[in-house]
C-alpha cells in the first residue's frame, strides 16, 4: 500500500490526519479529504482484481479469515449494508450486522457505548454509518489503535465508499480522469455522497466539476472545494462526459427547499431532452435508491447511458478493495 | 481583618490610575493608596512587586449549574475557580432549573454562594415566565431579591410584541435587559457558523444573518422603548457596526464579547473537535479581527467568560450533538490581558472590560480601586508561566481547548469586600 510522506502527513487537512498512522499508511477510511492519487488508484486497482471473483464457482478469498469485522449500522441502509456484508464475507472475515437505534442526547447508551461494548468482543473492523456528521471520527478516535474503522456515511459530511465505487465505474466506462467533464445534480447541501465526489474527483483529476442545483441545496462557499457553481442544466452539461445524480429526499420536499415535486423535475430532472448538449457517450450515474421522476425520467435511468447497475456491482469488489487494504491484505492478491 | 498589599503596579482604569504604589484595606474597605496611615497595622502583607494589583473581575456571563445539574458542577466548585482566576464577582444566567423566575430562586442562589464564601454571586432573572418568551416576570421583585437584570438567556422571544412589552416593562424600573439576539429560525438546528468549514464537513450551519437580524430588530424595539439594554455575546464583525451606530445616536445599549471569540474562529473546530462548539458559533477570522477592534474602539466595553462547565461525558458526541460551551473562568484574566500585551487594545482597556464595565451595566458600585470603596481587588502576576491542566483547574468542567497549553500571567490574590478568598503560593 502506497504511504503518504512525513510532509503530506503534515498538511492534511485536519479531518483526514486522523486515517493514517505515524509511518503514513491507509488505517482508516472515513473521507476522500487528503488521500492522495496515488493511494486511490491503488485501492480501484485492487478493486479490479477482485472483480472476477463474483463469477467464480468459489466467490472467497481468505485475505480476512478469522477477522471480526461489525457491520454498525446506526442509520437504516439496504444497499450499503448488503454490499459491504458480502465484501466482508467474500474476504472470509466473520460478519456481524448491528442495526441500532441510539440516543441522540447525553442520557442512555451513547454511540461510544456502544462501540466499546462491541469492540470488548474483539473486532478487528468497524463499518459505521450515522446520521450525525463525524460520527465515524469520533469512534476511530476512542478505539485502540489496531482497530480499524470504515465510514458508511456520517451525516452530510462523507460517504468514501460509494465515492470509490463511483470513481471504479468512471474509470471503468470512460478509460480514466484525464480530460474528463463532470456535473453533479441536486441536493448538494444535504449530500455526504457528493463531498466525498468531489475530493475524489479533484484528487483523481478531472478537468472540469460542475455542481447545478438551486441555490437552496448549494451550500455555501462549495466553490473553495474546487468546482464550478450553475442553477442552469442545459449550461451545466454542456460537453460533459459524466453525470452524477444525487437522490433529493422526499423529506426535504417541505415547501421550503423545493417548491414542488413537478417544478423539481421540470428544471432540474435529468431526461433524454436535457442531455442532448451532453457529449455524446456521457454516462449517467445515481447513487441509489431512485426517484423515478423526481430527479431522473426512468427512460434515462433505464436507458443506453446509465451505468447505475454497474455500480451497484461494483460496490462490493471497491469494498472488498478497501477492507483489504486497511487491513494490510492486499499484498497477497498480486 | 486588614491587608496592605506593597509595591504592586495598581491599575484602576475608572480613576485613570496606572501607578506603583502599596494599598491598605481594612473593614471590608479600602483604607488608603499610596501614603497609608501610621496607625495601620495589617493582619496580612501581601508583596505585589513585579505584580498588577487590579479592582476585581467581574465576569457578565457564566453558568454555575446549579440547581439543576449540580452533578456537573456546584456553585460552590464554580465560584471557587472563579476566585482562582481572580474573578470577585460573577453574573449568572436565569437558565437553571428550575428557571430564575422567582424571588426566591433568585434568594436561594444569593444565599448559597453567600454560603459557600467565594466569589460573589448576581443572578439575573428571567425576562419571561420560563423562559418561554410568553409572560412577563415579576421583574421588579425578582430586582429587589437581588437580580442585577433580566434576560431571556440563549431561549428566543420569538414575538416582538412580547420583547417590546419586556423592554418597556422593565425601563420602567430601569433594570438593563440582557439579550442574545439569534433569530430563531435562521438559527435552525446550526451548530457552526455557514462558511467554508460547515461546508466541508456537512454540519448544519448558522449563517451571519442569524446574529445580524436579531441584533437589527432588538435594537429598533430597543428604540422604542427606553430601555437599557446589553446584548450579550456578539460574534459577527457586521453586527459590531449596528451596534457602534445605534450607540452613536446615543441609544443606551451595551454590548459584550465572549473571550474565545476574540481568540478562535472557526477554522479551529477542525476535525469536530466539539471543545470549540460554543453558540453563537466561531465565526470567520476577519469577524474575530473586527470584535478585537470593536474592543478597542470602545464598542463592545465588556469581556465574559461565557463559562460553561461541562463533565466529559457530553463533549464525547458527534458534534452536533455534542453540549456547547467552554469552561472559562480560570483563563479569562490572563487570555484577555495577553490580548492586551499582544497590543490588540489597550491594558486599560482590557481591564476595564472586565471590572468598571461590567460594574456599570448591572448597576453596582464595584470594578474600582477608590479609597472608602468595597476591597475587591486581584494580584496579578503577569511573568508566571504556567500550564493549564485538568489538575489545575478548580472548575469542575474540565472542557476548554486550552488543556494542555502553555498561559502566561496568573491570579496570586483575590480580595473580596475585605477578605481574601484565594491565594496562591510561588
Amino acid at each position: 500500500m502506497a504511504r503518504i510522506s512525513p510532509d503530506q502527513l503534515r498538511s492534511l487537512p485536519p479531518d483526514s490526519a486522523i486515517q493514517f498512522d505515524s509511518q503514513g499508511h491507509l488505517r482508516h477510511f472515513l473521507t476522500i479529504s487528503g488521500v492522495p492519487r496515488e493511494a486511490l488508484t491503488q485501492i480501484l486497482d485492487t478493486a479490479e482484481s477482485f472483480m472476477t471473483f463474483g463469477e467464480r464457482e468459489i466467490k472467497k478469498v481468505p485475505l480476512l479469515r478469522g477477522k471480526t469485522v461489525v457491520n454498525l449500522f446506526f442509520e437504516a441502509s439496504t444497499r450499503t449494508r448488503t454490499t459491504f456484508e458480502l465484501a466482508a464475507k467474500r474476504l472470509s472475515a466473520d460478519v456481524i450486522n448491528m442495526n441500532a437505534a441510539r440516543m441522540s442526547t447525553s442520557k442512555g447508551e451513547t454511540i461510544l457505548d456502544t462501540v466499546r461494548t462491541l469492540e470488548a468482543m474483539h473486532t478487528d473492523l468497524f463499518v459505521v454509518r450515522d446520521s450525525a456528521s463525524g460520527a465515524s471520527h469520533l469512534i476511530a478516535r476512542h478505539l485502540p489503535e489496531y482497530v480499524r474503522v470504515i465510514n458508511a456515511g456520517d451525516g452530510r459530511h462523507a460517504h468514501p465508499t460509494q465515492a470509490m465505487l463511483d470513481m471504479f465505474t468512471i474509470r471503468q466506462k470512460k478509460g480514466g480522469f484525464e480530460g474528463l467533464k463532470v456535473a453533479i445534480i441536486g441536493d448538494i447541501l444535504h449530500s455526504r455522497v457528493a463531498r466525498s465526489q468531489i475530493h475524489a474527483l479533484a484528487t483523481l483529476g478531472v478537468d472540469e466539476i460542475r455542481v447545478i442545483g438551486p441555490r437552496t441545496l448549494i451550500p455555501t462557499e462549495i466553490e473553495s472545494m474546487g468546482v464550478t457553481v450553475t442553477s442552469n442544466m442545459s449550461e451545466g452539461l454542456r460537453d460533459i462526459d459524466v453525470v452524477m445524480m444525487l437522490r433529493l429526499q422526499r423529506e426535504r420536499m417541505d415547501g421550503q427547499l423545493v417548491p414542488s415535486e413537478q417544478e423539481y423535475f421540470s428544471q432540474y430532472g435529468l431526461t433524454e431532452e436535457k442531455l442532448q448538449v451532453a457529449d455524446t457517450k456521457a454516462i449517467v450515474m445515481h447513487p441509489g435508491p431512485i426517484n423515478r421522476g423526481l430527479e431522473i425520467a426512468s427512460s434515462v435511468a433505464d436507458g443506453d447511458r446509465s451505468v447505475i447497475l454497474s455500480q451497484v456491482t461494483n460496490g462490493i469488489a471497491v469494498r472488498m478493495s478497501i477492507m483489504a487494504t486497511l487491513m494490510g491484505g492486499t499484498e497477497a492478491v498480486r | 481583618m486588614s491587608i496592605v498589599i506593597q509595591g504592586g503596579r495598581l491599575i484602576d482604569p475608572k480613576n485613570n490610575v496606572d501607578m506603583i504604589t502599596d494599598i491598605a484595606i481594612e473593614n471590608g474597605e479600602i483604607l488608603a493608596i499610596g501614603s497609608l496611615p501610621q496607625n495601620f497595622k495589617p493582619t496580612q502583607i501581601i508583596d505585589a512587586s513585579n505584580k498588577l494589583v487590579l479592582p476585581g473581575v467581574i465576569d457578565l456571563c457564566a453558568r454555575l449549574r446549579e440547581p439543576g445539574e449540580e452533578q456537573t458542577a456546584t456553585i460552590a466548585s464554580e465560584t471557587k475557580a472563579a476566585a482562582s482566576g481572580g474573578i470577585t464577582r460573577l453574573v449568572c444566567q436565569p437558565d437553571t432549573w428550575p428557571v430564575i423566575d422567582t424571588p426566591a430562586m433568585a434568594n436561594m442562589i444569593r444565599d448559597r454562594a453567600d454560603a459557600s464564601g467565594y466569589a460573589q454571586v448576581h443572578p439575573l432573572g428571567a425576562l419571561t415566565v420560563g423562559l418561554l418568551g410568553e409572560k412577563l416576570t415579576d421583574m421588579a421583585m425578582l430586582t429587589e431579591a437581588g437580580c442585577v437584570g433580566v434576560s431571556n438567556a440563549l431561549n428566543a422571544v420569538e414575538s416582538t410584541l412580547v420583547m417590546r412589552r419586556a423592554l418597556q416593562y422593565a425601563s420602567t424600573y430601569d433594570i438593563p435587559v440582557f439579550l442574545a439576539p439569534q433569530d430563531p429560525w435562521l438559527t435552525g438546528n446550526g451548530v457552526v457558523h455557514e462558511g467554508e468549514v460547515s461546508t466541508r464537513l456537512g454540519l448544519p450551519a448558522i449563517p451571519e444573518a442569524a446574529e445580524t437580524v436579531g441584533v437589527a430588530r432588538d435594537i429598533a424595539v430597543i428604540e422604542t422603548s427606553g430601555a437599557r439594554a446589553h446584548i450579550n455575546l456578539l460574534s459577527c464583525g457586521r453586527s459590531v457596526t449596528m451596534v457602534a451606530e445605534a450607540r452613536s445616536h446615543g441609544l443606551a445599549v451595551t454590548a459584550s464579547v465572549a473571550i474565545h471569540q476574540l481568540i478562535f474562529c472557526e477554522s479551529d473546530i477542525g476535525a469536530f473537535n466539539t471543545l470549540f462548539k460554543v453558540v453563537p458559533p466561531l465565526r470567520e477570522r476577519t469577524d474575530k479581527e473586527a470584535l478585537l477592534d470593536a474592543v478597542r474602539d470602545q464598542v463592545v466595553t465588556v469581556i465574559c467568560s461565557d463559562h460553561q462547565p461541562h463533565g466529559d461525558d457530553v463533549k464525547l458526541a458527534p458534534f452536533s450533538e455534542a453540549a456547547a460551551g467552554i469552561s472559562g473562568l480560570e483563563t479569562l484574566l490572563p487570555l484577555t490581558l495577553g490580548l492586551a500585551e499582544q497590543g490588540h487594545f489597550s491594558m486599560q482597556d482590557a481591564i476595564a472590560a472586565l471590572t468598571w464595565h461590567p460594574a456599570d451595566i448591572i448597576g453596582i458600585d464595584a470594578g474600582h480601586l477608590s479609597v472608602g470603596a468595597t476591597a475587591d481587588v486581584c494580584v496579578f502576576d503577569p511573568a508566571l508561566d504556567w500550564t493549564l491542566t485538568v489538575d489545575e483547574m478548580e472548575s469542575r468542567g474540565k472542557n476548554t481547548p486550552l488543556m494542555g497549553q502553555k498561559m502566561k500571567g496568573r491570579a496570586t490574590h483575590t480580595i473580596l469586600a475585605g477578605e481574601l478568598i484565594f491565594s496562591r503560593s510561588n
